[in-house]
């Protein structure tokens, strides 16, 4: 156990440390006086701000030397203080609370869709390699990998919602409006984790234990159950792990495309508007995000793969 | 071959297109606005009237060219670099790898997306984080494959027989490598190209009027009722674009 979550651990405070250090001197290199910004969020900009300014440079220490605002930053960082947004006041915690939730949905959705599609076109392939399920397979992954995420999104939505008129373009709330931005997802991660499946079936498929359970007379659905998915499943699920950058990204590019009210909206807005805190708290967050999948799919091979366990 | 030929085909729109199309891809006709496809405009225009086949050569040559400064900027310092690693070893290699596990940490888009907060629609911070995102894929084939080949008995007899380091990295280590780094050369490409269309497309990238791919869809995209084939002509560049690489990548693999 802790060969593998030690790291993630160290992970996690990596993510922090870099989106920190990024936003402290994004805070810092922006023009005009950071006091002078922060009073402004705070009070409305008015006649007496310069003296609002010097109470808040006083408040919060702008007045230190940079080291110890860095540490003072980060230490503010750890304990999830997030400040409050430049553009709304609202505190940033506040905000993520309710973005998280609905990029959480769509992640596990599209993730869900995703082994519904990818691993089951990529098993009936694997088990007749050369037939034409393996070619239709192949063409489909090469395709779908080629396309960016929201060229798909945008052809999807065009097809769906412009087109046949079924599904709903944008918006939050019901499943109708999660289905096309997770299929988006879904898709691209399918076209991936199909050939990974293929790969590692045919290969479970020549592989002598599988023979050999063919050979001592079980049937053909007990031999692919028991001696092919649980082995052809522990390269699938590592690469699931590859897979979480996919789908962080793509959570960014398709909340922003299908004007979905989660993190990755959040953060490409904050970028927008250069609202730093925002900005510091939505890409921690996808950062965190990130790490815990990863950390999910550690556990997964762990308890998939008992050799894993034995070394560990 | 067939990734060769696409890509032949795309890079050759890309590169020449721009000089031998006369038309300029800024220029605005409105009584042209959305003209359809084989009339005036060869391609057609878009609602500015403006040409589409100069603004679609202009930005093919915008994204290859971007995708290809930041395949070099990435793919010469991850090589060196993990030369280094590889041939030093100790607190050389212990600090480049403390580099990578750093840049790791976060999923490359959130990297360029950070330093894009910086100046949002600018070239300079969109070419430094891919770049800095993508020389970690370099550093590490690099390391890895380098180690094992220093391994191997025929260095050992060069360095016995008093060939220097240089000699040895350039003549025997270099050939082994190149394949591989020829295959991640093409597939950084394909990662930057996708990378600098979605940006614009979510409006953090280059800002229209720039003629750059993604940007030209979302732009099109109201009008898609009147001219659906306009906006699809950008999104099919960028897709041959994209599967040019990617098959030349695989093609050299196999």
């Amino acid at each position: 156990m802790r060969n593998f979550l030690l790291p993630r651990l160290v992970q996690a405070v990596l993510v922090a440390v870099v989106v920190g250090a990024l936003c402290f001197v994004l805070m810092r290199v922006l023009p005009g006086d950071a006091a002078m910004r922060i009073a402004a969020g705070r009070y409305g900009p008015d006649a007496r701000i310069a003296e609002a300014a010097e109470k808040v440079r006083l408040e919060l220490g702008l007045d230190r030397p940079m080291a110890a605002q860095f540490l003072e930053w980060l230490g503010d960082l750890l304990r999830l203080d997030l400040g409050h947004s430049l553009v709304t006041g609202s505190p940033v915690v506040h905000e993520l609370q309710v973005q998280l939730g609905a990029s959480v949905w769509l992640a596990a959705s599209a993730l869900a869709l995703s082994v519904l599609i990818g691993p089951v076109v990529g098993v009936f392939a694997g088990l007749k390699p050369g037939s034409a399920i393996d070619r239709l397979g192949l063409a489909g992954a090469v395709i779908f990998r080629a396309i960016p995420p929201f060229v798909l999104g945008l052809v999807l939505m065009l097809i769906f919602s412009k087109q046949l008129g079924w599904l709903p373009p944008a918006g939050f709330g019901s499943p109708r409006e999660i289905l096309l931005p997770a299929l988006t997802l879904a898709l691209g991660l399918a076209a991936m984790s199909s050939r990974i499946t293929r790969n590692s079936v045919a290969a479970v498929v020549k592989a002598p234990y599988f023979a050999f359970a063919r050979y001592k007379g079980l049937q053909e659905s007990v031999v692919v159950r028991r001696h092919g998915l649980r082995n052809a499943a522990i390269p699938i699920v590592s690469y699931i792990g590859l897979q979480a950058v996919y789908l962080v990204e793509g959570v960014v590019v398709v909340e922003s495309l299908f004007a979905y009210p989660g993190i990755g909206h959040a953060l490409v807005h904050a970028v927008v508007e250069r609202d730093i805190p925002m900005v510091q708290g939505t890409a921690l967050v996808m950062g965190l995000m990130f790490v815990v999948i990863a950390a999910i799919v550690d556990l997964l091979t762990h308890w998939l793969d008992p050799r894993v366990r034995r070394t560990a | 071959m067939f990734g060769a030929g696409i890509l032949s085909l795309v890079g050759g729109f890309a590169i020449i297109g721009p000089a031998l199309i006369p038309a300029d891809p800024a220029a605005q006709d409105f009584s042209a606005s959305l003209a359809p496809i084989g009339g005036d405009f060869l391609l057609g225009a878009d609602h500015y009237g403006r040409s589409l086949l100069a603004r679609l050569a202009h930005g093919a040559r915008l994204s290859f060219g971007l995708a290809f400064l930041t395949m070099l900027a990435a793919a010469v310092p991850g090589v060196l670099f993990g030369l280094a690693a590889a041939w030093k070893g100790g607190w050389t290699e212990r600090f480049l790898e403390l580099t990578a596990t750093i840049v790791l940490a976060l999923p490359g888009l959130m990297l360029v997306l950070l330093l894009l907060a910086f100046a949002p629609g600018n070239y300079g911070p969109l070419f430094l984080g891919m770049s800095l995102t993508l020389w970690v894929e370099f550093y590490r084939v690099t390391k890895a494959t380098t180690k094992t080949v220093l391994a191997q008995p025929h260095i050992e007899a060069a360095r016995m027989l008093g060939f220097g380091s240089r000699y040895i990295l350039v003549n025997l280590v270099l050939p082994v490598i190149a394949p591989m780094i020829g295959t991640l050369s093409a597939f950084a490409m394909a990662t930057a190209i996708i990378a600098v269309s979605t940006l614009s497309a979510i409006s953090v990238g280059l800002q229209p009027p720039t003629p750059e791919l993604g940007s030209m869809i979302v732009e099109l995209l109201p009008y898609y009722a009147e001219a659906p084939v306009h906006v699809l002509l950008p999104a099919a560049l960028i897709f041959l674009l994209v599967l040019g690489l990617q098959s030349l990548a695989q093609g050299d693999h196999r």
